[in-house]
């Protein structure tokens, strides 16, 4: 029984949740502060992930990241190659997968926040990022702890688009789901059921702890 | 309220229409078959082939042979299997899931080393050991026959452990071919199958790997126990034996087992 697949799913994880968090608060912030066309129109994009396939993602991403495509061009001219089949690919992927499940729960919790808070701060003449800091985030946290082990739980479930994008190589792209998948199509059920089981044990422990740290914490919003 | 008095009397509407349909519809059933990937391309033709015969519809569902196998063996509700080997259906034919005396080679396939670009290389043995890319894509040897053999050809080459870092894996050979044709790898180990019938001036690059480097690909066709009895299945399965359909199959690159 070979492990690495396991702490490669949780690198994954764990690298895009640290990207998820520094690009989904300001994000979430945004948005929450943003009515109008706009906004609703970034709003849904954000939330493209919830409704569309994994494939369909990871089709476009394996386009877009090769030789021909806009990002492909790009990583390719700051001299990292095609980002198809590296783990910094699968980072990108999973980042784009998993961002509703940062975005969505972190903005629910600026927006039950409400002007008051921040007004009474502003009267006590603290500065925009000042107010952000010490008075919007702390008042966001169970919204941002609930968003960030979203996050690391989607991203530990992907599949569809490692399958896309990974090319399935042990201790770079090879995580937990194409384990499972591999020992499943060699029939090798004692494995693959070691790993479910991990993975399903895994996951409610996950759900649990969300429903103890923000018992009344406002839902995915698709 | 009104609404939901409307939405029951259409669902009635709906419900009736389909249980008057049932009848018809099962008298001319699809036929759900499982084709390893590589066989893609000519079933489509010999399936729209056996519709224009016969007026039965033949649905074929694609994957890697390991996969199919284990979808067998779960109980899918495949009338036919066509794999990439013949292991995968003797162990069938063993474990009392397929009609052993149905059991025989519909296909022999050849590997090839391919690119998209014309020109990348000649001699694909050479480029193979200069490590001229970055990239290589094999379907997965554990489920998919052609990966198997891609394996091989690097073992008798003695550029299977060196080259492991930039071996990429497709779930099937469809994935494989996926992989070098969106540029994503630079060469991969497809059938030839798959490169056959490409317009000249997308053919890119081939090389036909020796016969000498790799276990021949014999592929097998069993005719599963619970469609034994089935008319349209027997009938289809006769139907790949035919001259037409040989015919067919060697267009693509095939050889036919004498």
């Amino acid at each position: 029984m070979d492990l690495e697949p396991v702490w490669l799913t949780l690198e994954l994880a764990g690298v895009t949740t640290a990207i998820l968090m520094l690009v989904g608060i300001p994000l979430a912030w945004w948005l929450a502060h943003r009515s109008g066309w706009v906004g609703a129109l970034v709003g849904s994009v954000v939330a493209l992930p919830l409704v569309l396939p994994p494939t369909v993602l990871g089709f476009y991403l394996l386009v877009a990241l090769g030789p021909h495509g806009p990002l492909g061009l790009l990583t390719d001219a700051a001299g990292f190659g095609t980002l198809a089949f590296t783990f910094p690919g699968l980072v990108v992927g999973s980042v784009i997968y998993s961002l509703p499940f940062v975005v969505q729960p972190v903005q629910a919790a600026f927006e039950a926040i409400g002007r008051q808070p921040l007004e009474a701060a502003a009267t006590l003449r603290a500065a925009p990022l000042d107010r952000f800091f010490t008075v919007a985030l702390p008042l966001a946290r169970p919204g941002i702890l609930t968003g960030a082990t979203l996050g690391f739980a989607h991203t530990v479930g992907e599949f569809g688009v490692v399958l896309m994008i990974g090319g399935n190589i042990p201790g770079q792209t090879k995580v937990l789901s194409l384990a499972i998948y591999d020992y499943v199509e060699n029939l090798q059920y004692h494995e693959a059921n070691l790993l479910s089981g991990g993975m399903l044990v895994f996951s409610l422990l996950v759900l649990l702890l969300l429903r103890l740290i923000a018992p009344r914490q406002a839902g995915l919003r698709p | 309220m009104n609404r939901t008095r409307r939405f029951i009397s259409q669902a009635c509407l709906l419900g009736t229409l389909l249980g008057l349909a049932t009848p018809a519809a099962l008298a001319d059933a699809p036929l759900h078959i499982a084709v390893a990937a590589n066989f893609t391309a000519p079933i489509k033709l010999i399936a729209a082939d056996f519709k224009q015969q016969t007026g039965k519809t033949v649905l074929p569902s694609f994957g890697a042979t390991g996969m199919l196998y284990a979808q067998i063996r779960n109980g899918a509700p495949f009338a036919l299997f066509l794999s990439a080997d013949s292991r995968r259906p003797r162990l069938l034919a063993e474990q009392g899931l397929a009609v052993p005396s149905s059991r025989r080679t519909y296909a022999i396939g050849r590997l090839v080393l391919w690119s998209p670009h014309a020109g990348r290389f000649g001699d694909g043995g050479k480029v193979l050991r200069a490590g001229q890319f970055a990239r290589l894509s094999i379907a997965e040897p554990k489920a998919a026959p052609y990966g198997a053999a891609a394996q091989q050809v690097l073992e008798h080459m003695g550029l299977w452990h060196s080259l492991q870092p930039r071996i990429v894996r497709g779930q099937s050979l469809t994935q494989a071919y996926q992989y070098v044709a969106s540029g994503n790898a630079q060469l991969g180990f497809v059938a030839l199958s798959q490169i056959a019938l490409l317009p000249p001036a997308r053919k890119g690059s081939q090389w036909l790997v020796p016969q000498s480097f790799y276990k021949p690909i014999e592929q097998q066709v069993v005719l599963l126990k619970r469609a034994a009895n089935d008319p349209t299945a027997k009938a289809f399965y006769a139907y790949l034996k035919s001259p037409k359909v040989e015919k067919i199959i060697r267009r693509y690159g095939y050889e036919i087992a004498r």
